[in-house]
């Protein structure tokens, strides 16, 4: 249990960053470069740490299995990032948007971590301007906001339906700024498959080059994982095709704990599924709900006709809608956290008024906004997202309401970390979705963003220091060392092994069959019973993929089906663990809903007794049960009570 | 300064600037083409004042020189840019949307330039200019090259020279059309409004230019007729 | 619906390429050009063949990674969208189908109908960047930026580096790849201190890897599923030019 230590600093929590600051240690210039660093992913975390990294003087390796750093799927997240910057004189201020943010993870994060994001987030803002973002400007040529779920106040910046994308490519640039100086080596269509202990220490990793299938050795004195969450385990969700959790799973079967695996968000807006034949789910931003009018009909006869496509949904009068968000949460309306608007959502469709043929969508309207301040302000605001929605689903937005159901989206649980953003493992670090520290139960609208560029640009490069400062006498890492070989071995034997089952199925197949266990036992409303259920499904399919998948080509090659066999292995295991983890937490907290613990009208009921804990599992072997340690949660800044969205 | 024609920016403010003087000289030549229709002795004066004097060879070598690079450049950016193409093309293609047929076909419409531009020097050039720098006097047709009129109404009652003039000017045509607002572009001056004005001063320049010869050609004919 | 595919095979980089027809069936009209696909592989390995390899990640317009050349065309038949925005309602039933990979000499292929656009990360890494480091930067709204600039800049910016513009451009430029990045930071205050340099150091990028000149075709922006528009390689002619002369 020692090696669980969070590293909070003492003192109030307004001042626990700047002492904890000042006391960690520094490594000088010259010692700076003589340590090597490796950073796998290259999303808003991973290429906001490398560039920031480089710029210190270490040396930097950055790893990413897309083509080119620019492709990380942060780059999709279209509505915007949260800062404390009061620009619109409405009462905001750091420690209301740490309020809102402890409170919209339904108190199950740490408070001392929540804290310095809401504090660093001002920065963040700034050095994107810097940066050449172009954040959405008023006439005055000032910066723009917007609201977002679970707040009260107007403090998401964005760029169009493009946040992301404006501020990876922000990032993205100073990194190439760093490669062009050669403080940073980029390995694109590098795939990570191992992680290299030396002495208990993170000392390397094990990479797949993903065009020629040669496997390769790097060290380094500290390893960051960068990698993002595991919602693909799941196969329907809004994460990129190629996102996985593979990173992160080996290190976890390194002896890097993983915490909170169970808390996965479900996003309210995205485009219903259409079949059998789909591959993706695709996020419609939350900021529509700034202006849309979420609703169902109120008549059955409506939504049959609906079905029956005899009638559109416009001709339905206002009197027959139920703006259920509205009705049911007076004082946030359409803008309460997605984990509420996704059950509200749910609880309509499950009690029939669903408005498409399969019984799974609600409406998301603009009639009244487009009323209200005319359908020029409406496409200057959602212009691509409208586009985006009609060249998918053929229907024009701007006459019919768009259709919407909640999907998986992000996932809160991940690689426990410190204070620092160590893992348990020394040496190792975990950042932005990667990790599992600042969004608890649930994580409020426009905070990914903010996370990830915290993490990369003002924690880590700080955090990172007072580790690499003992290392300063540690030589170049040997990667002829006994442990890379035996880790390559390993690695070379997994992928053999993949190869010569040569069975029925095809990965997809058995992804998909995973994905369906996933979402209907352990989505967005879990039981015992069906948890129990998927934990022996899980392990059916695990033994099924194992005798009868079929990989085809070699390794020695491009090769695409090996990639995912690869990451479906783990997902197969990560899917049980979060299944277990949801098992063990007899209670309902943000995105993770047991139905056997809810309140009279529905909401979640948390059990803060029993269930103030950061559940923190530890790998103990191929066939053997996980562990799972606690880290309790205390709250010395906030009260605990239960969320209350409605007044 | 110094490598800025190596750039491939720099290559095309090269077919810019030379374009952009033969648009010039176009236009000159057009006006005094258009003194035939009206005078034949204002005509002959025109072609006395540009005989082989050192201000009109001056002006010729500059003008040559002018077609030369156009043509030099045109070719080493063609084959270059045909390199960057890669070694196997698209089975398939398409004209994308809004681009004019034009634009992808400079070069050919260049060649098209090119052979009637040495038709045209052959049939006058070489008659007139040419004559009096070698201090002949007489051309190959047995006038005096300063009696520029005769020659023009000479060589336009030949309906075959007629028609192989109206296939160049039409060539001519579509090359000036993406050339003008082309050579704007290159050179920086456009912008989201100004290219649709671009576009339109462009073919309204064209327009005018190769529909004065081509009318001058037409009522030469007619009056020969 | 069913569709013949012919479509581009081949092993790697240095292997002979050729077409291999296939035929997909029971396609529905709601079924992505990716999704179809998809399928496409799925059958082709059970009958013990090789699946098609192709590039594809967010399936929602914004990473960049899709690269097709459907019927003759980047990104397939419609205008502003990416090759997994496409849906197969765009098709006829029994409609021969060619999928070629982007065929330009700076993106040789790696596999199949996947492409190595190794060369854009590289034209970013010669300028495409602001010259500041994380911290001591003034506040974000000390420098107002007129309304009209950042909507420009972020026109510009929308740009996904897909290399339509490459693949479809019959000189193989990247010339509005380039432009993009250099017009949208030559918008904003803060990059406009390294414009002229920027522009020379990434028009001498991309001259030097291989891609060719603008010919001011316009079948880029024609292509480009984000509509970024060819006055924006103005600017960037405008301001190398500039550049040059200070020299």
């Amino acid at each position: 249990m020692a090696k669980i230590d969070s590293r909070i600093p003492q003192g109030p929590i307004q001042e626990k960053w700047s002492k904890h600051k000042a006391e960690i240690k520094v490594v000088s210039p010259a010692n700076k470069r003589k340590l090597d660093i490796i950073v796998v992913g290259t999303g808003l975390g991973g290429a906001s740490a490398a560039a920031t990294l480089g710029e210190l003087g270490y040396n930097v390796k950055i790893f990413c299995i897309s083509d080119s750093p620019r492709r990380a799927h942060s780059i999709a997240a279209q509505g915007g990032i949260n800062a404390a910057k009061n620009y619109q004189n409405d009462n905001d201020s750091v420690f209301r948007l740490f309020y809102d943010t402890i409170k919209g993870g339904d108190y199950r994060a740490r408070e001392a971590n929540v804290y310095r994001l809401a504090e660093v987030s001002n920065n963040i803002i700034d050095q994107c301007v810097a940066q050449g973002v172009p954040f959405a400007r008023d006439y005055g040529g000032l910066l723009d906001n917007r609201s977002f779920g679970g707040a009260q106040v107007s403090r998401t910046f964005y760029a169009r339906g493009q946040t992301g994308q404006q501020l990876l490519l922000g990032a993205y640039a100073s990194l190439n700024r760093q490669i062009a100086k050669g403080t940073v080596k980029s390995y694109p269509r590098h795939e990570m498959l191992d992680l290299v202990l030396i002495d208990g220490k993170a000392r390397g990793i094990i990479t797949r080059n993903l065009v020629t299938g040669e496997i390769e050795r790097f060290g380094a004195h500290a390893v960051v994982i960068a990698t993002g969450g595991y919602g693909n385990v799941f196969f329907l969700s809004t994460n990129a095709m190629n996102s996985n959790g593979s990173a992160a799973w080996q290190c976890y079967k390194k002896g890097a704990m993983f915490a909170n695996p169970c808390f996965t968000q479900i996003h309210p807006t995205c485009i219903p599924v259409h079949g059998e034949q789909q591959s993706k789910l695709t996020l419609m931003s939350e900021s529509l709900r700034n202006d849309g009018r979420i609703w169902v009909p109120k008549k059955m006869e409506d939504v049959e006709k609906l079905r029956a496509k005899k009638i559109k949904a416009s001709q339905i009068p206002e009197e027959d809608r139920d703006y259920y968000l509205e009705r049911r949460y007076p004082a946030f309306g359409n803008l309460v956290p997605r984990d509420v608007a996704s059950r509200a959502g749910k609880e309509r469709c499950d009690a029939g008024y669903g408005v498409n043929d399969t019984g799974r969508a609600v409406f998301l309207d603009f009639k009244t906004a487009i009323a209200r301040l005319g359908k020029d302000v409406i496409k200057a605001r959602y212009g691509n997202l409208f586009q985006m929605y009609e060249k998918i689903t053929d229907v024009n937005p701007y006459d019919e309401p768009m259709m919407i159901y909640p999907a998986v989206h992000y996932t809160m649980g991940g690689i426990w970390v410190d204070y620092n953003l160590m893992t348990t493992i020394p040496g190792l670090y975990a950042i932005g979705e990667a990790n599992f520290s600042d969004h608890g139960a649930n994580r409020l609208g426009a905070s990914a963003l903010m996370q990830g560029l915290a993490d990369g640009y003002f924690v880590l490069p700080y955090t990172i220091g007072d580790y690499l400062s003992h290392e300063i006498q540690s030589p170049k890492v040997d990667t002829n060392a006994p442990e890379f070989e035996a880790a390559e071995k390993s690695v070379r034997e997994r992928i053999a092994k993949l190869f010569s089952i040569n069975g029925k199925q095809t990965v997809d197949e058995i992804h998909k069959k995973l994905g369906h266990i996933m979402w209907e036992n352990v989505g967005m409303a879990r039981t015992k019973e069906s948890l129990e259920k998927a934990i022996v499904e899980i392990k059916k399919i695990r033994q099924e993929f194992w005798s009868d998948v079929k990989v085809p080509g070699k390794n020695e090659e491009f090769n695409q089906e090996l990639e995912k066999a690869l990451r479906v292995a783990d997902f197969l295991e990560e899917g049980e663990l979060m299944a277990k983890d949801a098992l063990q937490r007899n209670e309902s907290c943000g995105g993770h809903f047991r139905e056997e613990y809810q309140t009279p009208d529905g909401e979640a009921l948390r059990d803060d007794e029993n269930f103030a804990f950061v559940a923190i599992w530890e790998y103990k072997g191929e066939n053997e049960e996980p562990v799972m340690h606690k880290e309790p949660l205390t709250f010395e800044a906030i009260k605990v009570a239960q969320r209350n969205y409605k007044d | 300064m110094a490598n800025i024609f190596t750039s491939s920016i720099g290559k095309k403010l090269i077919m810019s600037i030379t374009g952009a003087f033969l648009i010039l000289f176009l236009t000159f030549h057009m006006i005094m083409n258009g003194a035939l229709v009206f005078s034949d002795e204002a005509y002959d004066a025109i072609v006395r004042f540009l005989g082989a004097n050192w201000y009109a060879l001056v002006g010729t070598v500059i003008l040559a020189a002018g077609v030369v690079f156009h043509f030099v450049y045109a070719i080493i950016l063609t084959l270059g840019n045909h390199k960057a193409r890669g070694n196997i093309r698209y089975a398939e293609t398409k004209r994308e949307r809004g681009v004019e047929w034009s634009s992808k076909n400079m070069f050919v419409l260049g060649l098209v330039v090119i052979l009637g531009l040495l038709l045209h020097l052959f049939n006058f050039w070489y008659n007139m200019q040419w004559t009096e720098i070698i201090g002949a006097h007489t051309n190959s047709l047995g006038m005096s090259p300063t009696d520029g009129a005769d020659l023009v109404r000479y060589v336009f009652s030949h309906p075959g020279y007629v028609i192989a003039y109206i296939i160049w000017l039409v060539g001519l045509w579509f090359h000036l059309t993406h050339g003008m607002w082309s050579m704007m572009q290159t050179v920086g001056w456009n912008s989201k409004v100004w290219m649709k004005r671009l576009k339109c001063i462009s073919y309204i320049l064209s327009t005018i230019i190769v529909g004065a010869f081509m009318l001058i050609l037409i009522i030469l004919y007619v009056q020969s007729l | 619906m069913n569709f013949k595919l012919k479509i581009w095979r081949q092993a790697n980089a240095k292997a002979q390429g050729r077409f291999e027809t296939y035929e997909v069936k029971d396609i529905s009209a709601d079924t992505s050009f990716l999704e179809m696909l998809d399928i496409l592989n799925n059958n082709l390995i059970h009958e013990g063949k090789e699946p098609v390899a192709f590039d594809h990640d967010c399936r929602e317009g914004i990473c960049g990674m899709c690269s097709l050349h459907i019927n003759g065309e980047a990104h397939g038949p419609d205008t502003e969208i990416t090759t997994c925005q496409l849906h197969m309602r765009k098709f006829h039933d029994g409609d021969t189908i060619t999928i070629e990979p982007w065929r330009s000499a700076a993106f040789p292929v790696i596999k199949d109908l996947v492409v190595d656009r190794h060369a854009f990360d590289k034209i970013m890494q010669a300028g495409g960047f602001i010259s500041v480091n994380t911290g001591g930067v003034p506040d974000a709204n000390t420098t107002p930026i007129p309304r009209a600039d950042a909507e420009e800049s972020m026109d510009a910016a929308a740009c996904i580096g897909c290399g339509a513009c490459v693949a479809t451009c019959k000189n193989g430029s990247a010339m509005l790849f380039v432009a993009a990045r250099v017009s949208s930071l030559a918008k904003l205050p803060q990059g406009k201190v390294e414009t002229l340099s920027r522009a020379k150091a990434m028009i001498a990028k991309m001259d030097e890897l291989g891609f060719g000149g603008c010919t001011n075709t316009r079948a880029c922006e024609a292509e480009c599923p984000k509509g970024v528009s060819i006055s924006h390689i103005a600017r960037l002619n405008r301001k190398f030019l500039t550049a040059k002369f200070k020299d």
